[in-house]
């Protein structure tokens, strides 16, 4: 079960932990504006293809752009 | 959205998921940096002024009076324990009412705006209420300073806007 978190641990976790960073909204709002450090990964594109940029022992966090 | 990427990153063999639920929205609005065409740069944050007054409920008018003189603002916020902005003191509000308190005197709840919000909504909507300034505020209302129409019309020309 993934855990939720908030603003506080996102901050530690990339300080602490280089923790991986996600965006999975589509390209043009990661374009538009995300997080320092953040790369796309738009959810439709999901798949085993997409994330092989990402290191499997390191922890991955997910954003998209609020709660809604 | 986040939710059920996250979910689906654990059904491809990641154990270490994390979801940031709140988003960039969150981010944004805390006055935290963004990147892109449209990040921090065009945003009101990195042209707050942080250095406005402030003032707790129970001061003194006389008192506040002093800061302002000193300060060189001509207004101060009344803001509790976190900086949360409770009210808005103005020297016309100050003037000639030296016995009260900040509380008794402020104008309660002021509109804000977040660091994350958009300079040129920002200047229209000032234009368009006749506002010379905004306070800005993080999403859970502490003060971070006070935007002026000023500032946010130059940083604009400034971006090419």
């Amino acid at each position: 079960m993934p855990t939720q978190i908030e603003r506080d641990e996102v901050q530690r976790l990339l300080a602490d932990e280089q923790a991986q960073l996600i965006e999975v909204l589509p390209h043009a709002e990661y374009e538009d504006e995300h997080l320092p450090g953040a790369i796309n990964i738009p959810l439709k594109e999901l798949g085993r293809g997409s994330i092989d940029q990402l290191e499997r022992a390191r922890r991955v966090i997910v954003y998209c752009y609020d709660s809604q | 959205m986040s939710p059920r990427a996250a979910s689906r990153l654990e059904t491809l063999g990641f154990e270490q998921v994390c979801d940031y639920v709140a988003g960039k929205a969150d981010w944004g609005s805390a006055g935290l940096p963004l990147d892109g065409a449209n990040g921090s740069e065009t945003r009101a944050g990195p042209y707050v002024r942080t250095g406005v007054p402030t003032c707790w409920p129970a001061e003194r008018l006389h008192d506040v009076c002093d800061k302002l003189d000193e300060s060189g603002w001509d207004t101060c916020f009344v803001v509790d324990d976190h900086r949360v902005v409770l009210g808005r003191l103005g020297r016309s509000a100050i003037r000639g009412r030296v016995d009260v308190s900040a509380e008794e005197a402020m104008t309660p709840g002021p509109s804000t705006i977040r660091p994350s919000a958009r300079l040129e909504a920002i200047v229209e909507r000032m234009h368009r209420q006749k506002l010379s300034n905004l306070p800005v505020t993080t999403s859970d209302g502490r003060l971070v300073g006070l935007l002026t129409l000023r500032d946010a019309e130059h940083s604009l020309q400034q971006l090419g806007g």
